[in-house]
């Protein structure tokens, strides 16, 4: 007798994909099933950086075209904003608090951006959050604000952390965090 | 901290717990780097900008919690050390059917000695593997919480902030 095309040696039409037969695997279960990949755990798992050095305007090569950002507005500009500064007086958090103290008086005369911080943050605002509402890179919102608090225009609230514990933050104020969202 | 790799869910984790739409800071780095075949060429500069997206949550009147998703790229580690520096801890957003992706942080992390949980934040209702598997396969302690989350629903995202700050608030009696 004849095996009809495509059927195995028992005459049986073949049948796609074999099922329970010979105690093979049992149906396939939709995906294949592979233990998860395993990290390794590692010591110091990336190179120390390397420290930024933005240049002063004045020092980029003449002729070279201005950078210019989405915007359309030239990326070195914020530079100029600072007078070629990068690093602020002192080190602000981004998560540092920013209330206007100056009055309107005190803000004629000022640089426009210093002006619109003041005007910002007649509300409480974050370090982030003037960057970000004001689109100023943060590196230049820290400074820009360093100015205003030296001038006495702003008041600065950094965050309250434990020196001890590296700047984390102590018992008391984790137990606040922990009621108040839990309220939430 | 809300951290984890590409396109897990930090920026809907945020948004789903802030009390405002999350908003995104950039910082700019500019590098200067020689020409490396031309040694008469003028210095090039280069511009990379790092973005955070990140949230706010007011708890009382003088007292307000800020959420940051880490950069998506990994390389900028010194933009992480900024927001370890007085960070309760961070929450480690994971897709377990990419579970790799999620291994710097833990790195990081585990290094950094800031407290952290894993979430497993499951897409298409799915979670392939369990927690236990996912402690086995992540190589981390104990200690460190692992719980389930969907990244876009409010209450969940608020436990898994209430989970990291009990956790952090535990290690630090300790």
């Amino acid at each position: 007798m004849a095996t009809p095309p495509g059927g195995d040696e028992y005459g049986n039409p073949q049948q796609q994909p074999p099922y329970k037969r010979f105690n093979f695997p049992s149906a396939p279960s939709p995906e294949p099933r592979r233990p998860p990949q395993h990290r390794q755990p590692r010591i110091q798992p990336y190179d120390s950086p390397q420290a930024p050095s933005p240049q002063p305007r004045s020092a980029r090569a003449a002729g070279r075209p201005t950078p210019m950002g989405s915007d359309g507005a030239p990326l070195v500009r914020p530079y100029a904003m600072t007078g070629g500064r990068t690093r602020p007086r002192y080190q602000l958090a981004i998560e540092a608090l920013v209330s206007t103290t100056a009055e309107p008086a005190q803000l004629r005369g000022q640089l426009p951006e210093h002006q619109r911080i003041c005007i910002l943050c007649k509300d409480i605002k974050s370090v982030a959050e003037i960057s970000a509402l004001l689109t100023i890179p943060l590196g230049v919102a820290r400074i820009l604000v360093a100015d205003l608090a030296e001038a006495g225009l702003v008041a600065i609230h950094q965050p309250g952390g434990d020196e001890a514990a590296g700047g984390q933050p102590d018992v008391t104020l984790l137990e606040r965090v922990l009621s108040g969202l839990r309220k939430l | 901290m809300v951290a984890g790799g590409f396109g897990v869910g930090k920026t809907t984790f945020v948004g789903a717990v802030s009390e405002i739409n999350p908003l995104r800071t950039e910082a700019v780095m500019t590098s200067a780097s020689a020409g490396i075949d031309d040694l008469t060429h003028a210095p090039d500069k280069t511009t990379t900008t790092v973005a955070m997206d990140f949230g706010r949550i007011t708890l009382d009147e003088d007292l307000i919690l800020y959420l940051f998703g880490t950069p998506g790229q990994d390389r900028f580690w010194f933009m992480w050390d900024d927001l370890v520096r007085g960070a309760i801890g961070a929450v480690v957003l994971v897709d377990t059917r990419r579970l790799a992706d999620c291994f710097p942080a833990v790195d990081y992390f585990e290094n950094s000695g800031l407290p952290f949980v894993i979430a497993l934040n499951g897409f298409d209702g799915q979670q392939p593997y369990k927690p236990e598997e996912v402690r086995e396969a992540l190589q981390i302690g104990p200690e460190a919480p692992i719980i389930t989350t969907d990244a876009r629903h409010r209450g969940e995202a608020k436990s898994a902030l209430i989970t990291l700050v009990e956790h952090a608030l535990m290690a630090r009696l300790r």
